[in-house]
Order: structure tokens, then sequence, then C-alpha cells
């Protein structure tokens, strides 16, 4: 399967503070990957890393088999749609549209114009007289229907109301539906990553903290309670990644590919949510067993 | 591309050519009387047209336009043309359509920069042609109210010719550049505008009597060329008089410089004392200790050059002649055309490396 | 054009899984008649525009539901039900709802909240559940 991303050692640096560092990632193409993490732990740059708007201070990156913008193809084969949805005030909704027919050689009239129709939107209405949700659509619809083979959002739906978000994540899903697009959406939702995504990324302190398919790292991950115990007491193919204890009792978060034998615990499934917050909240700083990235791939 | 770019642009477009094509009809329904009126009397032409209030606006009018035209297009056409899209974001949208950035600045600078350079063109077009018959008066030694500068003089040479759309050339090249540096359109715009009015000012000041070798001209003071004394303090009381000023060359030329020198070929500071009491004899007192100064008879004149061609005295001339006017034109143009192509190239180079 | 006979909705807090939601909910239409032999299952696409959830959490429960026998997808048409499951019938439910009361009567008079009846009868089915899996492993 050809990779969407591929990034090895990637880091950027601004002056003096490193917003990305040393990040390796391997997504597959073909899934919706979920980036989440802090504000500023370096989400945005990651994104724009791989769209070209920023190159690298070190390390590679490589979306879809090429490196990014690095002319017209690459800029075709990759849609984008950047925080707060950027769209062009004094443009209509037609101009927008006229404006993604004549920039892009692959767009999809059809596909444009059957939006703009369900969304209702008025096309001579300028763009800047339009709702939050009606400009996030359009910019969306501007990323779609250019049929590129990765869309890559930018947390496209933090500034918007419950249903305008519902509905921009609809309209998401069943573009990915129709035409097998990879996305990869930054978000500060772990509900909506839930719902849309097949593929984590957790990034916290410019570093990847975690990545992987979903369903594996809810497999592979248990949250064990019992009675009082060291973390380092565990056998060593269990990685803790939290832990938090009283006098009595010990509750863990640990990460494992074999089965938990040991009968004193209680082992429970983890939402994603919890999932997302133990390793956002896990120090940076602490000597762990494993590296910094975790990676399990189907 | 090309549709975006008008798109974007056309009612500034609109806008100035709709005032420049105005201009220049109401350029050519006058101009053509004037010419009339200049070949029916062409010595009493000036003072004839000298009494007409519209003649006189359009004339002033011509020279503040096509002075105006270069830093004023060039600023607001220029400054916003990446700066707007830097400030409102607009780029992450399409910077990531299928189109490079190099082939989205080259469209839009092309198509923006020619349009610019057009528009001052017409002007520039219009105005020379309507102003030829005054140009020529002048020329000819004529003069008359506001009609007294020949072309090739500052205040009127900027405003004729090919030279505004160099500085049109440069003021869009640097507004672009500056806008890409600021990020911002209006700081962008005040920058711009400053910059090119100071060049605008500075160019005959400091470079352009330059841009050809002058014409170096020694020749002796006589009666026959002498038009002035200069220099500072009371004249009844011994002045100290610095040097002369003759008339050199022909009326249209542009003198550069009208210095006195020694013997040695230096500019003295002062002239010998003897040289004021030559060339103003003190007359009796009139009472009140004041002193009234006489000119001096046109023999005892002669008397005083001679005396002061003996002592060496010269009078060096540095001008450029009229005949030169289009060889400064087209040189000037080709410095400020190389200029915007240079801070253009500076342009290509920024925009393509990171701007989030 | 069929028009789609059901509609999926998600239950966030219940703690199953998407996809096992989809599946259930088909099952259990199945089973009250509501889904009857030969009708369309929404489309993939229709599922993923109501419910904003990935296409593959819809394959995954369709994929499952054709595993058990229950439907089956033809190409470029759609995912069409092929069983139903009103087969068990109330006839043979009849008998176990009888026990399930005597039961229920039997626990109350012990002396057992509501909470604990449930909780003893969660704990007893997840026990006989992990014993029929080792059964058959």
């Amino acid at each position: 399967m050809t990779a969407g991303l591929r990034a090895r050692g990637l880091g950027k640096r601004y002056r003096r503070r490193w917003a990305l560092t040393d990040c390796t990632l391997d997504v597959p193409s073909g899934r919706v990957v979920g980036l989440v993490g802090p504000n500023g732990a370096g989400k945005s740059t990651l994104l724009n890393l791989a769209v070209g708007v920023l190159t690298p201070t070190s390390g590679t990156i490589e979306v879809l088999g090429g490196r990014p913008a690095s002319g017209a193809a690459q800029l075709a084969k990759v849609g984008y749609v950047a925080q707060d949805t950027p769209t062009y005030a004094g443009l209509s909704v037609a101009d927008h549209m006229r404006l993604g027919a004549r920039l892009n050689p692959a767009w999809d009239e059809a596909l444009a114009r059957r939006r703009i129709d369900r969304l209702g939107l008025d096309r001579g209405q300028k763009a800047g007289k339009l709702s939050g949700g009606q400009r996030a659509q359009l910019a969306l619809t501007l990323g779609i229907a250019k049929r590129p083979e990765l869309l890559i959002l930018d947390e496209p739906v933090s500034s918007l109301d419950p249903l305008a978000r519902r509905e921009f994540l609809q309209d998401l899903m069943e573009a990915v539906a129709e035409q097998e697009l990879t996305v990869v959406l930054s978000s500060h939702l772990v509900s909506d990553v839930d719902r849309a995504c097949d593929y984590l990324i957790v990034l916290v302190d410019s570093r990847v903290q975690v990545c992987g398919d979903i369903e594996m790292l809810l497999a592979t991950h248990h949250r064990l309670t019992g009675p009082r115990r060291d973390p380092a007491s565990l056998p060593a193919d269990q990685h803790v990644i939290s832990a938090s204890h009283t006098d009595r009792q010990s509750t863990l978060l640990i990460r494992t590919d074999g089965p938990i034998l040991d009968p004193a615990w209680t082992v429970s499934r983890l939402t994603l949510e919890d999932l997302v917050l133990a390793y956002m909240r896990r120090p940076t700083d602490v000597e762990r067993h494993d590296g910094p990235v975790l990676e399990v791939q189907r | 591309m090309i549709w975006l770019t008008w798109r974007q642009f056309r009612l500034q477009v609109l806008v100035i050519f709709a005032a420049v094509v105005t201009i220049a009809i109401a350029m050519a329904v006058t101009g053509s009387e004037l010419l009339h009126a200049y070949h029916a009397d062409t010595v009493g032409f000036l003072g004839q047209i000298v009494n007409d209030r519209v003649d006189k606006t359009l004339y002033l009018l011509g020279l503040a336009l096509l002075y105006a035209a270069p830093s004023v297009i060039g600023a607001f056409w220029g400054a916003p043309l990446i700066a707007r899209e830097l400030e409102a974001g607009t780029h992450r949208l399409v910077w990531n359509q299928s189109i490079t950035r190099s082939r989205w600045l080259a469209v839009k600078l092309a198509l923006t920069g020619v349009a610019a350079m057009a528009a001052t063109g017409l002007l520039s077009l219009a105005v020379s042609w309507w102003s030829s018959p005054i140009d020529q008066a002048v020329a000819r030694g004529q003069s008359a109210g506001p009609f007294s500068f020949p072309r090739l003089f500052p205040i009127v040479y900027g405003a004729r010719g090919v030279v505004p759309i160099g500085y049109t050339a440069f003021a869009f090249a640097l507004g672009v550049a500056v806008g890409l540096l600021l990020r911002r359109s209006v700081p962008a715009i005040a920058i711009t505008l400053a910059v090119v009015i100071a060049v605008q000012t500075a160019m005959p000041l400091a470079v352009r009597g330059h841009l050809i070798a002058p014409v170096r001209l020694t020749t002796a003071i006589t009666t026959s060329n002498f038009t002035g004394l200069h220099g500072s303090g009371p004249p009844d009381r011994g002045p100290t008089l610095q040097g002369f000023t003759v008339r050199a060359g022909k009326p249209g030329d542009w003198v550069l410089s009208n210095q006195t020198i020694n013997a040695q070929g230096v500019v003295p500071h002062t002239l010998p004392a003897w040289v004021a009491d030559c060339f103003l004899p003190k007359q009796a007192a009139i009472g009140q200790g004041a002193t009234r100064v006489k000119a001096p008879t046109p023999r005892l004149l002669d008397g005083c050059f001679t005396r002061l061609a003996d002592a060496g005295f010269r009078q060096r001339v540095t001008y450029q002649p009229a005949s030169r006017f289009w060889a400064l034109q087209w040189r000037e143009t080709a410095m400020f055309l190389t200029l915007a192509l240079l801070l253009t190239g500076f342009c290509f180079w920024r925009v393509r490396r990171d701007l989030t | 054009m069929e028009t789609t006979v059901i509609e999926f909705h998600l239950d966030g807090g219940s703690g199953v899984s998407p996809y096992q939601q989809i599946v259930k909910q088909v099952r259990h239409a199945l089973r009250l008649g509501l889904l009857r032999l030969g009708d369309q299952l929404p489309t993939v696409k229709d599922v993923v525009a109501q419910l904003a959830i990935n296409p593959n959490t819809v394959l995954k429960a369709y994929r499952e539901l054709e595993h058990d026998g229950l439907v089956a997808a033809r190409p470029g048409v759609g995912t069409f039900i092929t069983r139903e499951l009103t087969d068990t019938t109330f006839a043979a439910q009849g008998p176990l709802r009888l026990d399930l009361e005597r039961w229920l009567t039997k626990a109350r008079r012990a002396g057992l909240d509501d909470e604990s009846i449930e909780a003893l009868f969660q704990s007893s089915f997840r026990s006989a559940g992990q014993a029929d899996q080792e059964d058959i492993a």
C-alpha cells in the first residue's frame, strides 16, 4: 500500500524553539487520520510541512510519494483546508467555484455544483457575508471538488457551532466514502476523532507520543486496577503509560501485545478519550522503557 | 490564473483607466487648438496662452499627474498584491490550488505590472503631446508665467517621455516587495509612497545630471555673457562677493553649475576685495550714514572685466545640452527598469520560502 | 431505486463500539420484522453522511452481517437482506420467558434489589459466554 504520509526524523525550528522534533510517521493511504494534541504541540506545523507551506529544518517528509508542494502535479494531489477556513471575502460563491475550476485541472464541476446546491448556498452571495459554518463548507467544497488523493484539514471545525460542526463532518465522511480519500484531520475534540477517524497521532510538546490504527491501539491498551503495586514490577512486555496510586490501590494504563495473566488485576477497556488523555498527560521527560514513538500497524 | 488576477483587480484597473482615458480625451481636444495657435503665431504664442486659465490649469495638472502616477499606482497596485493575501490568510487557499507560487506570482506581476506601465505610458503620451508646442516655444527662449521651464529641467522632465513608465515599474516592484516583507497592506502603501517620492526628488539633484557626462565649458567673463553677481553682506558697506553667473549654452539647456574659478582652477571662497570696489563703487554718503550703490558705466565695466581676466578669473559652466533629452530619458528609464527587475527577482525568491 | 427502510443511530455513551451498534440495530430490526427478505440496507455513503462516522466502520458492520449470513453484498447495487431472524419465533421463547419470570420472583423473595439482580445476571451472562468461547476454542 502506498504511503499516504511518510516522515523520517522530521523537525522544524523557529528561531530558537523547536516546534516539531524528531517526528517519524508511516501513515498508510486510505485512512482518516486524527491528529490530536494540546495547543502549541506542533499540529499546525506538521500539517504545514505536509502541505509544503513550510520546509523542514531537519529530516524529511513525503506525501503520496512526493515532496510537498514540489510542483503543480503534487499540489493537485493534496487538498488543504487551513485553520479558520480562509475564503476571499470579496468574491462570491460562484467566483470561488470558478477559481477552483480554473486553477485545478482535475476539478469536478458537477460535484461542486451538487454540494453547493445541497448546502443551499446562494451563488451570488459574497463569501464575506456567509456564516462561519457556510464558509467552512465552501472551503471544504473547494478542497473536495479538486479531487485530491489526500485532504488535509487544520482544525476546520473548532470555531463552528455544534450543528455546523456535525454537518461539516457528515459531508467530509461522505466524500471519503465516495472518493476513497485519505484524510488527515487535526482536532481538539476527541469525540469527533472517535466517530470519524481510524488512525490516530497524538502530538505533545513537539513530539509524537503515539500513532497507529485506532482499533489496534484500543485492543492493546488496557486499564489495570488492583492492589497497590510498583509499576516497575510488571512483566517486560507490559509498558506502563500512566500510573496512579492510593495507599491501597493502583490504577495503571498499560500497552501490551500479549494476554494479561495476573489474576490480581481487574482489566478494563479504554475509550479513545482515555487513551488520548493518558498520552497527553504523560510527562515527556520521564524515562520510559519504550521509545517516544509507538507504532502499531495492521 | 489570468481570470483570477482580473477578478481581484478589475475595480482598480477600471477606475485608473477611466481616469486616464478621460484626461487623454480632454488633452486631445484642447491640444489640437493649442497646436493651431502655435503654428498661427509662433513668436507670441506663450504670451497669448498665458492668459488662458484652462491652458494653465491643464499644463500644471499634466505635471502633477505624471509625478503622482508612478507612486500612486505603484503603491496602491503593488503593495497589496501579496500583502493583502497574507493579511487575509487567503494565500493558504490560493497557494494550495494546483498552481505553484512562482506561476501565481508571475501571472499577477506580469498582468498588473504591464497594466500599470500602460496606464502611465498613455498618460505620458497624452501630456507630452499636449505640451509639445509649449515645450518647443520655451526651447526657443520664450517664457511667460508658468510656461518657463524647458523639458530638460527637473520640474518638467519627470512628466515627459518614457521616464514616468520607468518610475512606475520601479514603484510597482517596490510596492510588491515591501508588501511581501511587511505582510500588511496599509504600512506597505505608506512606505512605498514615501520611498518613491524621495527617489523622485533625489534623482534630479544627485544622479540625473551625471547619467551622461555633462558638458564642461570654461569661458571668460565678459559684458556680453555676464548675468549677475552673488555674495553676502550689505551691498553698500563692503559686501563679500563669491562669484559671477554667466549665460552659457542655449535656452533649453540644463545648467548644473555656474562657478567662478581663479587662476589655479579652484573655486575661491570669496572674490578679492577690489572686485567689489570695481563693480559696485560706493557713492558719497547721502546723510544718516547711508551710502548708495551706483552701477558703473559700461566703459568702467569693461575695464573691470579685463582686469578680472588678467587676474586669471574665468567661469566654468557644467550643463546638459537640450539635445540630450531623449538620451537621458532612455538611460534613466533603463536604470529604473533594472531596479524593478532586481526587486521582482527578490520577490520570486522570497515568496517560495516559508510563509505561513 | 428502493427506498431505505432503516435508519441507524449511534449511542455515544453506551460503551459499545459503533460497528457493533450497527450490527445490533440490523439484527434487532430483523427480529422485529421491520427488515424483510430482499430489503436493501442503506448504502455506506448514506450511513456515513447521516452519522458522520468512518466508512470503514459501516463496512466492517456489513461484513460481519454478511459473515453471519444475514445479508449479501451485490457489487455496484447495494447490500440486501438474505435471511430473516423471526424464525426464532415467540413460540420457542414462550417457555424461556416463563422460566425467567419465575426466577425473577425467586430473586425478589430472596431480598435482591433491582441492581443486584442486574449485576448477578450480567456476571453470569458474561462468564457463561466465556465458557462457551472456551468450549469452542
